[in-house]
């Protein structure tokens, strides 16, 4: 042999490596093509879980903001007119009624100022918009259209709803007779900027309008609805003097708009609503699609444990000579236990950042394949630590788990019997 | 050669009335030693022979630590063994035994200084220096300087059993017990291995128990033990 191959005689691990370490690592080095299959197992279960995991969490939070970039989060309205029954029923005497509910006139909400004082000081507000909305007729020419009168502070608005967002021409910002309508109500009536709308109220009161900006909200419903005044044009129109029909809120977290409607339904006694109670549909959803990916993440770890178990076992049944021959040295079964689940450690430790490198990649080639219509990626290529974090460990823990069994076997093996094997 | 009177007067190991049977309970228990009683003194190089299904590796393993008697009193380097659990046993059998089995059995995956080392990684937790400087000189001593860093596979059978020798040696052990070290071997490699033994035997005072169908090998012993069926027979 003219070139010798050589290796170290004494691998520099050796030095320092506990005893139960280095048999891991050799034996995982040494089975090579059994590793790789187990290693590509845990990468691939590892990268699945990641991947769906911030596709889903990504695409649920596209839908919530598109969902919620035109809506309040809580709205504060009046209280609902209920008939009273004269007659109190008890229990003694039976009374046959029919009770008709009575019809919502348009109200103001009791003390709104001091209801939106109260709001804007609620932890976990954000902003705070009084409103004035009811139902009116635009009308041009021939053509007329019934759409909702919007009387609003634009600078407290645009906080509530990202109004400057939706601006396909002009600024977000109404006063006198100026106002602003959405692009589908500007084409029905074949107006546009600097033209005139006439709008009416039921009760036949009327006032003529400049249109100063168009918007596109994204929605053909409201763009052909919202038309947004000032209060003070609003109040008149609708009769309403003093008054607003809503207060619209915006929270700091989503999710606790619940508790915040909550809070204020039980200081102020009006009604209160989340947009979590009027969107229940979506959230049901949500959380059904939330539910789908936890099992098909369950399923997903079951199988990688499966696979890690099933190489693990053949691994200790090979390996059973060299078990008898490690005891016969001296080497007790709590440390053939743990060469075996460290194994299992270790392809997890490895495995899961492999995995975590190909789910990173999977979502950098998706998020460029897959494009909102506007063109705009639908998620982005990003991830979350804490995700990544909890996969990491729970990739380990699904290792060292699939290796108790095999493990076990190992540890239990009687010495002679091994080495006669 | 003068014994120090210690050694002569404390066996290293005793064995009174050993029994083992297997399968107890069952209708096929069979009895493979019948009370076998025998004491080595430390140093002494004894070959144990006898024939295929005498009960020699039976007995070999329960010297050992690996197989527990069924009945009797195992004694080595002076303590009781009956009443020790699994984890005192693997730690006496590891401080003070080694052994040489008739396949080598090397840990493939290991160098063949890796090999010798790693009964006093098991013994430490990690290699020390001295361990390391010990398994260079071991492996020299049984000629395989320059082969430190062959693996098993690339070793011959003689330079296999040669680092099984080395490795069993790793942690001076008071007592070497060798299961045909030179059964799959030709006769000058028998030889060559057989004068290793005899060498550490002489050199370090470790006491040797060796299981052998060669009687040439047999003759070169301090004294022959000869089980017939499972019980001791003077030869």
């Amino acid at each position: 042999m003219l070139i010798a191959r050589r290796r170290p005689a004494v691998s520099p691990w050796v030095r320092w490596m506990p005893f139960e370490l280095l048999v891991a690592m050799r034996y995982l080095r040494e089975g090579r093509m059994q590793s790789v299959l187990i290693l590509a197992g845990v990468t691939g279960g590892v990268a699945v879980i990641i991947f769906l995991t911030q596709l889903i969490n990504q695409l649920q939070a596209a839908i919530i903001d598109r969902a919620m970039g035109s809506q309040a989060h809580v709205i504060i309205r009046p209280l609902e007119e209920v008939a009273q029954r004269v007659v109190t029923p008890d229990a003694e005497q039976a009374v046959a009624a029919v009770i008709q509910p009575r019809e919502q006139r348009l109200r103001s909400v009791d003390q709104w100022e001091r209801v939106a004082a109260l709001a804007s000081r609620t932890p976990g507000v954000l902003a705070v918009s009084p409103i004035v909305g009811g139902p009116v007729f635009a009308s041009r020419g021939s053509s007329n259209r019934s759409v909702v009168l919007m009387g609003v502070q634009p600078d407290a608005y645009r906080r509530v709803v990202r109004m400057d967002d939706f601006m396909t021409q002009g600024r977000f910002d109404v006063s006198g007779t100026r106002t602003l309508i959405g692009i589908d109500l500007a084409r029905d009536l074949g107006v546009t900027v600097g033209d005139k709308l006439r709008v009416t109220s039921a009760d036949a009161r009327s006032e003529v309008l400049d249109i100063a900006g168009l918007f596109d909200m994204g929605n053909r419903d409201l763009n052909r609805r919202w038309v947004f005044v000032t209060l003070k044009l609003a109040r008149n129109l609708l009769d309403l003097p003093g008054g607003v029909s809503s207060i619209d809120l915006t929270v700091t977290e989503l999710f606790a708009a619940d508790r915040v409607a909550d809070n204020l339904r039980a200081q102020t006694s009006l009604t209160v609503d989340s947009w979590m109670q009027t969107n229940s549909g979506l959230l049901n959803a949500l959380a059904n699609q939330s539910v789908s990916n936890n099992l098909i993440r369950s399923f997903v770890m079951l199988i990688v444990a499966l696979g890690i178990s099933s190489v693990l076992v053949v691994s200790v049944v090979q390996k059973q000579r060299e078990i008898g021959i490690l005891r016969a040295m001296g080497a007790g079964r709590r440390r053939i236990m743990a060469i075996f689940l460290l194994q299992g450690g270790l392809v997890g430790l490895v495995g899961s950042a492999l995995g975590i490198a190909l789910a990173y990649l999977l979502l950098v080639v998706f998020s460029r394949i897959f494009k909102s219509p506007d063109g705009s990626p639908l998620f982005a290529a990003q991830l979350e630590p804490v995700l990544v974090l909890q996969a990491a460990v729970i990739a380990c823990g699904v290792g060292l788990l699939a290796a108790v069994i095999p493990a076990r076997r190992a540890a239990r093996m009687d010495p002679v019997q091994a080495i006669r094997a | 050669m003068t014994e120090p009177p210690t050694r002569a007067l404390s066996p290293i190991l005793r064995l009174v009335d050993i029994h083992k049977s297997y399968n107890i309970g069952t209708p096929v228990q069979t009895e493979v030693l019948h009370g076998i009683s025998l004491a080595l003194e430390a140093a002494e190089f004894v070959a144990l022979k006898g024939p295929s299904g005498s009960g020699k590796s039976t007995l070999l393993n329960v010297i050992g630590l690996l197989e527990r008697p069924t009945s009797g009193l195992l004694e080595i380097a002076g303590r009781q063994t009956e009443a020790l659990d699994d984890t005192s046993i693997t730690a006496l059998r590891g401080a003070t035994i080694g052994f040489v089995f008739q396949f080598h059995h090397l840990l493939p995956a290991f160098t063949a200084v890796e090999n010798v080392l790693l009964p006093s990684v098991i013994a430490h937790g990690t290699a020390t220096p001295q361990a390391l400087a010990m398994a260079g000189e071991l492996l020299a001593r049984v000629g395989l300087k320059g082969s430190e860093y062959k693996r098993p596979g690339e070793l011959s059978g003689g330079m296999q059993q040669r680092v099984a020798i080395a490795r069993a040696l790793s942690l001076r052990p008071s007592l070497i017990l060798a299961d045909e070290p030179t059964g799959n071997l030709d006769t000058v490699t028998a030889d060559e291995i057989f004068a290793l033994l005899r060498e550490f035997n002489h050199d370090h005072g470790s006491a040797c128990l060796i299981v052998t169908h060669d009687a040439r090998l047999a003759a070169r012993c301090d004294r022959i033990l000869e089980l017939v069926d499972g019980r001791l027979v003077d030869s």
